[in-house]
């Protein structure tokens, strides 16, 4: 898809504006964090867990090379192919063949990120061939020929009314006067629709949670069941991953599986991991009769070693959007890709590049909440940084902006003029502003047109501390004698 | 250049590995040992203790549990389930000689198919290979007597599982596996379930049955002195 990455601030006003939306997100914003908090407190080892999830991956990162061979060894071994694909129309080539040799007409799919990333349903609409996304909320988003806005629940931003009219307008063959009222009534018809299509697909095509390097399988969680549809009934398999999605063992895989469903959306686990590796055994009665796994590339080996390095630890949970200020703000429309939140705002720079998507590390707080509850204790405000860091020296943001961080930093490298400066200045806003709020004030209507600014109170926080410090003192003495 | 070498050589020069000794793969050393991560204690039980913590974690995820003193008892309890929802009498059965060798037609006067999933099966009955007490998971490993369509295409699944099957964690579980499968395989699918199909797509509305199953009935067998 075309990014609208450029426009993000446009999305952001026009996502604020947009009332289903914005209930949604009021919905999300409670419903999710809590639930994980629940999920982490039943498990006492969570907080281990997460320490040796991020080492797991760590790990993985520092031999890549050794485990991508291992891993395709073993896909080999069972039955399998492995098919390497440097950039997205590579993969797409890749899956198109796949395909044709096939005769497909129709490939269901279940729920696959990387597949967004290389926009692959356009690809094979054009060359005649039928995708079929399986997820409820896949299914949903694709009849509106829109993104994902989320990368758990893609189809968060629409309410039952639109979901309903979507129906509508898709399901043609249907009672007009039917009754759409109830989402359990939506749920039965995109049932009823879509096992058609699971019993008639000449290829399923699956993305991949993990791919273990000790057996060549592929990991798919769903809590549907729409990927073991995909993968089990028609007679070609076909999963395509990118190539940081591997890990070692087993155990490493489950042990990544106790925090990827809690952190995702709480429950303990989700209802279906699947454990695919090969083509069907010469004696089992189902399973696919092909299996293929198109190992992507797509600028990751680029990120291995550079500053953003341990974004590729990342599970792609969801839970640094859930937790954030500003996608709870905004939601997954207004970054203008596939991926949203913080670890959109990382790896979108990375991946369509950091002119197109410049606008994205700077919307953020830093307020550190998305780090804090990443299951694989990603940096990610760090990471922002250095995006921001990145624009400013390559000169890219509005002149204006640049000219008021050169000569913050001007003055910030002269501390006791800083400190004239800053103490002069709070004084002044503090007398004019007492105890109440700006509603306005010259050259910060960036600020003051959204919301108001707290007037400071007349004293900065260096004065502040240097009157504060003596207490201190004589409190650390009084507790000196205390002890002594 | 194939994109495989190209794809590979980036890694190896990126992560310093062009000049490494032969021999020198910490990666395959790992799979080697598979050692074992943090294991949660609260699986860590004896034989009653996780049978009712199975039972426990399986039921807060909506699945409902019969525990039975022997195989023979199941053909009445599926009767039973059929009659309780109100089901056609018929059902699909997995092709495990344990299932096979029920007396279905003495018992019951259900209709007994068996094979592998159709899209218009109502009602399953298949053989767990395991079950996970720490969170209620079954585990379902494919082959010619266990097809995988049979757990997700009827709507209505029941699910046998023998009790000293019941491991306290998954990684017990994977070194059955590897025992009976060998070093570095698996077949084709392995299932974890845990609770029946579920969506919440729908203006994160919680619903059952969205593409699997929208019921799952698990029946332990606890055969006394086994």
């Amino acid at each position: 898809m075309q990014p609208t990455s450029p426009q993000f601030k446009q999305n952001a006003r026009d996502a604020i504006a947009d009332d289903p939306l914005q209930a949604a997100l009021a919905k999300l914003a409670v419903g999710f964090p809590m639930r994980r908090l629940e999920a982490a407190a039943r498990l006492p080892e969570f907080e281990g867990l997460r320490d040796q999830a991020r080492d797991i991956k760590t790990h993985v990162l520092e031999n890549l090379d050794h485990y991508l061979e291992a891993y395709e060894q073993k896909v080999t071994e069972s039955g399998g192919h492995v098919h390497w694909c440097r950039d997205a129309a590579e993969a797409r080539n890749t899956i198109l063949d796949i395909c044709r040799k096939a005769n497909a007409k129709t490939v269901t799919k279940s729920k696959s990120m990387i597949s967004e990333e290389i926009a692959v349903n356009a690809f094979l609409e054009e060359n005649g061939i039928e995708p079929v996304e399986t997820d409820l909320g896949e299914y949903i988003i694709q009849l509106r020929k829109e993104p994902p806005s989320h990368i758990i629940a893609p189809a968060i931003h629409l309410s039952k009314e639109q979901v309903a009219e979507t129906f509508r307008n898709a399901h043609l063959d249907l009672a007009a006067d039917r009754s759409l009222v109830e989402p359990r009534a939506l749920l039965e018809e995109a049932r009823a629709k879509l096992r058609e299509k699971f019993l008639g697909a000449d290829v399923g095509l699956t993305g991949a949670n993990m791919l273990i390097a000790e057996t060549g399988t592929n990991v798919l969680v769903t809590n549907e069941g729409n990927a073991d549809l995909t993968n089990n009934l028609p007679r070609v398999h076909v999963v395509i991953a990118s190539i940081e999605k591997i890990v070692p063992t087993l155990e490493d895989a489950s042990t990544i599986l106790r925090v990827l469903a809690r952190s995702a959306t709480g429950q303990d686990i989700s209802v279906y991991t699947t454990f695919c590796t090969g083509p069907k055994r010469p004696e089992d009665l189902d399973g696919p009769e092909e299996y293929h796994v198109v190992l992507l590339d797509n600028g990751r080996s680029d990120m291995i070693g550079s500053e953003f390095h341990e974004m590729l630890r990342c599970i792609r949970c969801g839970a640094c959007l859930n937790h954030c200020p500003i996608y709870k703000s905004v939601g997954g429309h207004a970054y203008g890709w596939v991926y949203s939140g913080p670890m959109g705002a990382v790896l979108i720079p990375n991946l369509i590049g950091m002119e197109e998507a410049q606008h994205l590390p700077n919307a953020s707080t830093l307020c550190g909440k998305c780090e804090s509850v990443c299951p694989m204790r990603i940096p990610l405000p760090k990471m922002l940084r250095k995006w921001r860091e990145r624009q400013f020296k390559a000169e890219i943001g509005s002149p204006s902006a640049r000219w008021a961080l050169k000569s913050w930093a001007w003055l910030a490298k002269r501390p006791a003029l800083y400190r004239m400066a800053m103490n002069a200045g709070v004084a002044f806003l503090g007398q004019i502003g007492g105890r109440g709020r700006f509603r306005s004030l010259p050259f910060a209507g960036g600020w003051t047109s959204k919301r108001d600014l707290t007037a400071p109170s007349g004293d900065t926080f260096i004065s502040q501390y240097h009157k504060g410090v003596r207490g201190d003192q004589s409190g650390a003495l009084k507790r000196k004698k205390v002890h002594g | 250049m194939s994109a495989r070498d190209d794809i590979l050589g980036k890694l190896r020069s990126k992560l310093g590995h062009i000049n490494a000794p032969k021999g020198d793969n910490p990666a395959l050393k790992h799979i080697q040992e598979h050692q074992k991560n943090l294991i949660p204690k609260r699986g860590d039980l004896d034989k009653a203790q996780r049978i009712e913590l199975f039972c426990k974690e399986a039921t807060r995820v909506n699945a409902t549990i019969n525990l039975l003193t022997s195989f023979d008892e199941v053909p009445d309890q599926v009767s039973a389930y059929l009659r309780e929802h109100q089901l056609p009498a018929k059902i699909k059965i997995a092709p495990h000689p344990v299932l096979k060798g029920l007396d279905w037609q003495q018992k019951t006067s259900l209709m007994v198919d068996e094979g592998r999933g159709a899209g218009d099966d109502g009602v399953s009955v298949s053989m767990a290979y395991g079950g996970v007490a720490e969170t209620g998971t079954l585990v379902m490993s494919s082959g010619p007597e266990t097809p995988t369509s049979l757990n997700f295409l009827p709507l209505d699944h029941i699910v046998v599982v023998e009790a000293d099957d019941i491991a306290g964690n998954y990684e017990a579980v994977w070194e059955r596996i590897r025992v009976a499968s060998g070093p570095g395989k698996l077949p084709r699918t392995v299932n974890w379930i845990t609770g029946p199909s579920r969506t919440a797509d729908i203006e994160q509305t919680l619903l059952l049955g969205a593409h699997g199953p929208q019921r799952l009935h698990i029946l332990i067998v606890d055969q006394p002195g086994a």
